[in-house]
Protein backbone atom coordinates (compact mmCIF):
# COMPACT_ATOMS: atom_id res chain seq x y z
CA UNK A 1 0.00 0.00 0.00
CA UNK A 2 1.04 3.64 -0.91
CA UNK A 3 0.84 5.95 1.74
CA UNK A 4 0.07 9.62 0.89
CA UNK A 5 1.44 12.59 3.65
CA UNK A 6 0.92 16.29 3.17
CA UNK A 7 4.05 18.39 4.38
CA UNK A 8 2.57 21.71 5.46
CA UNK A 9 4.51 24.93 6.03
CA UNK A 10 4.44 28.60 6.56
CA UNK A 11 5.27 30.03 2.69
CA UNK A 12 5.99 26.71 1.16
CA UNK A 13 9.40 28.01 0.49
CA UNK A 14 11.62 26.71 2.53
CA UNK A 15 10.94 24.13 5.67
CA UNK A 16 8.31 21.76 4.01
CA UNK A 17 10.41 20.60 1.23
CA UNK A 18 13.22 19.71 3.53
CA UNK A 19 10.84 18.07 5.65
CA UNK A 20 9.20 16.24 2.95
CA UNK A 21 12.79 14.80 1.87
CA UNK A 22 13.75 13.64 4.70
CA UNK A 23 10.36 12.47 5.84
CA UNK A 24 10.42 10.20 2.59
CA UNK A 25 13.67 9.19 2.89
CA UNK A 26 13.05 8.10 6.59
CA UNK A 27 9.96 5.90 5.68
CA UNK A 28 11.87 4.15 3.05
CA UNK A 29 14.79 3.24 4.84
CA UNK A 30 11.66 1.79 7.49
CA UNK A 31 10.47 -0.03 4.30
CA UNK A 32 7.23 2.18 3.49
CA UNK A 33 6.09 3.42 -0.06
CA UNK A 34 5.17 6.90 0.33
CA UNK A 35 4.24 10.10 -1.57
CA UNK A 36 4.98 12.80 0.17
CA UNK A 37 3.62 16.43 -1.36
CA UNK A 38 4.16 19.63 0.04
CA UNK A 39 1.73 22.73 0.43
CA UNK A 40 1.48 26.12 2.35
CA UNK A 41 -0.90 26.48 5.54
CA UNK A 42 -2.73 28.52 3.26
CA UNK A 43 -3.42 26.24 0.93
CA UNK A 44 -3.91 23.69 3.47
CA UNK A 45 -7.64 23.02 3.08
CA UNK A 46 -7.97 22.76 -0.44
CA UNK A 47 -4.75 20.14 -0.88
CA UNK A 48 -6.31 17.89 2.35
CA UNK A 49 -9.22 17.45 0.01
CA UNK A 50 -7.65 17.03 -3.05
CA UNK A 51 -4.47 14.24 -1.84
CA UNK A 52 -6.53 13.12 0.91
CA UNK A 53 -3.40 11.93 2.87
CA UNK A 54 -2.95 9.12 5.40
CA UNK A 55 -0.95 11.64 7.71
CA UNK A 56 0.26 15.33 7.84
CA UNK A 57 3.63 16.52 8.60
CA UNK A 58 3.37 20.08 9.56
CA UNK A 59 6.27 22.94 10.42
CA UNK A 60 3.92 25.20 11.33
CA UNK A 61 0.58 25.13 13.09
CA UNK A 62 -2.40 23.77 11.39
CA UNK A 63 -5.57 24.38 12.21
CA UNK A 64 -7.52 21.66 13.86
CA UNK A 65 -10.54 22.10 12.49
CA UNK A 66 -9.85 21.36 9.05
CA UNK A 67 -9.56 17.19 8.40
CA UNK A 68 -9.55 16.51 12.26
CA UNK A 69 -9.34 12.69 11.92
CA UNK A 70 -5.93 13.07 10.02
CA UNK A 71 -3.12 12.46 12.13
CA UNK A 72 -0.42 15.31 12.31
CA UNK A 73 3.15 14.72 13.10
CA UNK A 74 5.49 18.09 13.98
CA UNK A 75 8.26 18.10 11.53
CA UNK A 76 11.01 20.00 13.57
CA UNK A 77 13.08 17.10 14.00
CA UNK A 78 13.35 16.47 9.76
CA UNK A 79 15.27 19.55 10.00
CA UNK A 80 17.24 19.78 12.91
CA UNK A 81 17.84 16.50 12.37
CA UNK A 82 17.43 15.46 16.41
CA UNK A 83 14.49 13.36 17.06
CA UNK A 84 14.60 12.88 13.36
CA UNK A 85 14.71 8.92 13.62
CA UNK A 86 12.43 8.77 16.49
CA UNK A 87 9.82 10.68 15.17
CA UNK A 88 9.92 8.57 11.45
CA UNK A 89 9.03 5.58 13.47
CA UNK A 90 6.40 6.99 15.32
CA UNK A 91 5.07 7.85 11.87
CA UNK A 92 6.11 4.36 10.66
CA UNK A 93 4.30 2.40 13.47
CA UNK A 94 1.08 4.66 13.05
CA UNK A 95 0.78 3.74 8.76
CA UNK A 96 1.60 0.50 9.29
CA UNK A 97 -1.25 0.41 11.80
CA UNK A 98 -3.45 1.73 9.24
CA UNK A 99 -3.42 -0.66 6.80
CA UNK A 100 -4.67 -3.35 9.47
CA UNK B 1 19.96 23.19 -14.92
CA UNK B 2 22.80 24.70 -13.02
CA UNK B 3 21.94 26.73 -10.07
CA UNK B 4 25.39 28.56 -8.63
CA UNK B 5 25.24 30.09 -5.66
CA UNK B 6 28.14 32.24 -3.50
CA UNK B 7 28.12 33.77 -0.10
CA UNK B 8 28.36 37.85 -0.36
CA UNK B 9 31.11 38.89 2.60
CA UNK B 10 29.12 42.07 2.90
CA UNK B 11 26.47 39.92 4.57
CA UNK B 12 27.84 37.65 6.81
CA UNK B 13 28.37 39.40 10.54
CA UNK B 14 30.09 38.65 13.33
CA UNK B 15 28.91 39.37 16.99
CA UNK B 16 26.32 40.94 15.95
CA UNK B 17 24.88 43.31 18.83
CA UNK B 18 20.65 43.19 19.13
CA UNK B 19 18.51 42.83 22.22
CA UNK B 20 16.11 41.79 20.61
CA UNK B 21 14.86 39.46 17.57
CA UNK B 22 13.29 42.25 15.77
CA UNK B 23 16.51 44.28 16.11
CA UNK B 24 18.66 41.10 14.52
CA UNK B 25 15.89 40.73 11.89
CA UNK B 26 16.13 44.67 11.22
CA UNK B 27 19.73 45.30 10.96
CA UNK B 28 20.20 41.44 8.99
CA UNK B 29 17.49 42.98 6.24
CA UNK B 30 19.21 46.47 6.53
CA UNK B 31 22.24 44.35 5.07
CA UNK B 32 20.39 42.46 2.14
CA UNK B 33 18.35 45.65 1.22
CA UNK B 34 21.53 47.87 1.11
CA UNK B 35 23.10 45.00 -1.20
CA UNK B 36 19.96 45.04 -3.62
CA UNK B 37 18.95 41.63 -2.63
CA UNK B 38 15.56 42.60 -1.26
CA UNK B 39 13.22 44.83 -1.58
CA UNK B 40 12.43 47.83 0.91
CA UNK B 41 9.44 46.04 1.97
CA UNK B 42 10.86 42.56 2.71
CA UNK B 43 12.43 44.02 6.18
CA UNK B 44 8.54 44.62 7.30
CA UNK B 45 7.79 41.00 5.98
CA UNK B 46 10.60 39.12 8.04
CA UNK B 47 9.72 40.52 11.16
CA UNK B 48 5.69 40.17 10.54
CA UNK B 49 6.14 36.46 9.01
CA UNK B 50 8.55 35.69 12.46
CA UNK B 51 5.79 36.44 14.67
CA UNK B 52 2.77 34.40 12.91
CA UNK B 53 5.32 31.53 11.90
CA UNK B 54 8.49 31.64 13.85
CA UNK B 55 11.47 29.86 12.65
CA UNK B 56 13.87 28.92 15.83
CA UNK B 57 14.90 25.15 16.05
CA UNK B 58 15.92 24.00 18.90
CA UNK B 59 19.71 22.30 17.53
CA UNK B 60 21.44 21.03 20.63
CA UNK B 61 23.92 23.71 22.35
CA UNK B 62 23.38 26.51 19.54
CA UNK B 63 19.98 27.79 19.15
CA UNK B 64 19.49 28.56 15.35
CA UNK B 65 16.43 30.37 13.69
CA UNK B 66 15.96 30.62 9.55
CA UNK B 67 13.70 33.38 8.95
CA UNK B 68 12.25 33.85 5.55
CA UNK B 69 9.56 35.32 4.11
CA UNK B 70 7.36 35.53 0.74
CA UNK B 71 9.01 35.26 -2.66
CA UNK B 72 7.89 38.76 -3.71
CA UNK B 73 9.53 40.62 -1.22
CA UNK B 74 13.11 39.40 -3.47
CA UNK B 75 15.02 40.60 -5.90
CA UNK B 76 18.07 37.93 -5.96
CA UNK B 77 18.58 34.94 -4.01
CA UNK B 78 20.81 35.08 -0.79
CA UNK B 79 21.57 34.24 2.72
CA UNK B 80 22.48 36.61 5.17
CA UNK B 81 24.39 34.65 8.05
CA UNK B 82 25.15 36.12 12.03
CA UNK B 83 26.30 35.31 14.99
CA UNK B 84 25.53 37.37 18.10
CA UNK B 85 27.43 38.56 20.89
CA UNK B 86 24.60 37.48 23.19
CA UNK B 87 21.85 35.09 22.60
CA UNK B 88 18.79 36.09 21.59
CA UNK B 89 15.10 34.72 22.24
CA UNK B 90 13.27 33.70 19.35
CA UNK B 91 9.75 31.19 19.27
CA UNK B 92 10.15 27.70 18.13
CA UNK B 93 9.32 26.66 14.64
CA UNK B 94 5.59 24.78 15.02
CA UNK B 95 5.72 25.68 18.65
CA UNK B 96 2.98 27.03 20.99
CA UNK B 97 3.85 30.81 22.14
CA UNK B 98 5.44 29.74 24.83
CA UNK B 99 8.42 27.62 23.67
CA UNK B 100 11.27 30.01 23.28
CA UNK B 101 14.95 29.38 22.89
CA UNK B 102 18.00 31.67 22.96
CA UNK B 103 19.17 31.88 19.57
CA UNK B 104 22.97 32.14 18.61
CA UNK B 105 23.55 31.50 14.87
CA UNK B 106 20.43 33.29 12.63
CA UNK B 107 20.64 32.63 8.59
CA UNK B 108 18.12 35.39 7.03
CA UNK B 109 17.04 33.61 3.95
CA UNK B 110 15.91 35.51 0.72
CA UNK B 111 14.79 33.21 -1.93
CA UNK B 112 12.36 33.98 -5.05
CA UNK B 113 12.06 30.62 -5.97
CA UNK B 114 11.09 27.69 -3.57
CA UNK B 115 11.93 24.80 -6.11
CA UNK B 116 15.52 26.25 -7.59
CA UNK B 117 16.66 26.42 -4.49
CA UNK B 118 15.98 23.36 -2.64
CA UNK B 119 19.69 22.74 -3.05
CA UNK B 120 20.90 25.60 -1.25
CA UNK B 121 18.07 24.96 1.27
CA UNK B 122 19.38 21.39 2.23
CA UNK B 123 23.06 22.82 2.58
CA UNK B 124 21.34 25.42 5.46
CA UNK B 125 19.76 21.90 6.75
CA UNK B 126 23.09 19.99 6.91
CA UNK B 127 24.99 23.00 8.64
CA UNK B 128 22.11 23.15 11.17
CA UNK B 129 22.00 19.68 11.76
CA UNK B 130 26.07 19.39 12.52
CA UNK B 131 26.24 20.30 16.19
CA UNK B 132 30.25 20.34 16.48
CA UNK B 133 30.30 23.11 13.79
CA UNK B 134 27.26 24.99 15.21
CA UNK B 135 29.30 25.08 18.36
CA UNK B 136 32.50 26.47 16.38
CA UNK B 137 30.48 28.85 14.51
CA UNK B 138 29.34 30.58 17.34
CA UNK B 139 32.51 31.62 18.48
CA UNK B 140 34.17 32.55 15.66
CA UNK B 141 34.88 36.38 15.79
CA UNK B 142 36.40 37.26 12.79
CA UNK B 143 33.48 37.72 9.66
CA UNK B 144 36.07 36.50 6.78
CA UNK B 145 37.01 32.75 8.72
CA UNK B 146 33.30 32.65 9.60
CA UNK B 147 32.81 33.72 5.39
CA UNK B 148 35.26 30.97 4.32
CA UNK B 149 33.68 27.98 6.52
CA UNK B 150 30.48 28.61 5.18
CA UNK B 151 31.26 28.65 1.86
CA UNK B 152 32.73 25.30 1.81
CA UNK B 153 29.43 24.00 3.43
CA UNK B 154 26.63 26.60 1.42
CA UNK B 155 28.43 27.53 -1.59
CA UNK B 156 26.85 25.52 -5.12
CA UNK B 157 29.77 25.82 -7.97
Amino acid sequence: MKFRILSVCGTGIATSTVAAENCKKLLKERGLDVEVIECRVTEFASKVQVFMPHAIVNTTPVSSKIAPDIKRFLAIPFLTGIGGDKLADEIADYLKSLNK
Amino acid sequence: MTNKFKLDSKVVKTQLEAKTKEEVLAQMADLLEDCGYVKKSYKDGIIKREEIFPTGLPTGNIGVAIPHTDVKHVNKPMIAAATLKEPVKFRVMGGSEEEIIDVKIVFLLAMNDSTAQLELLKNIINVIQDNELLDKIALIKNEDVLLSLLEKRININ
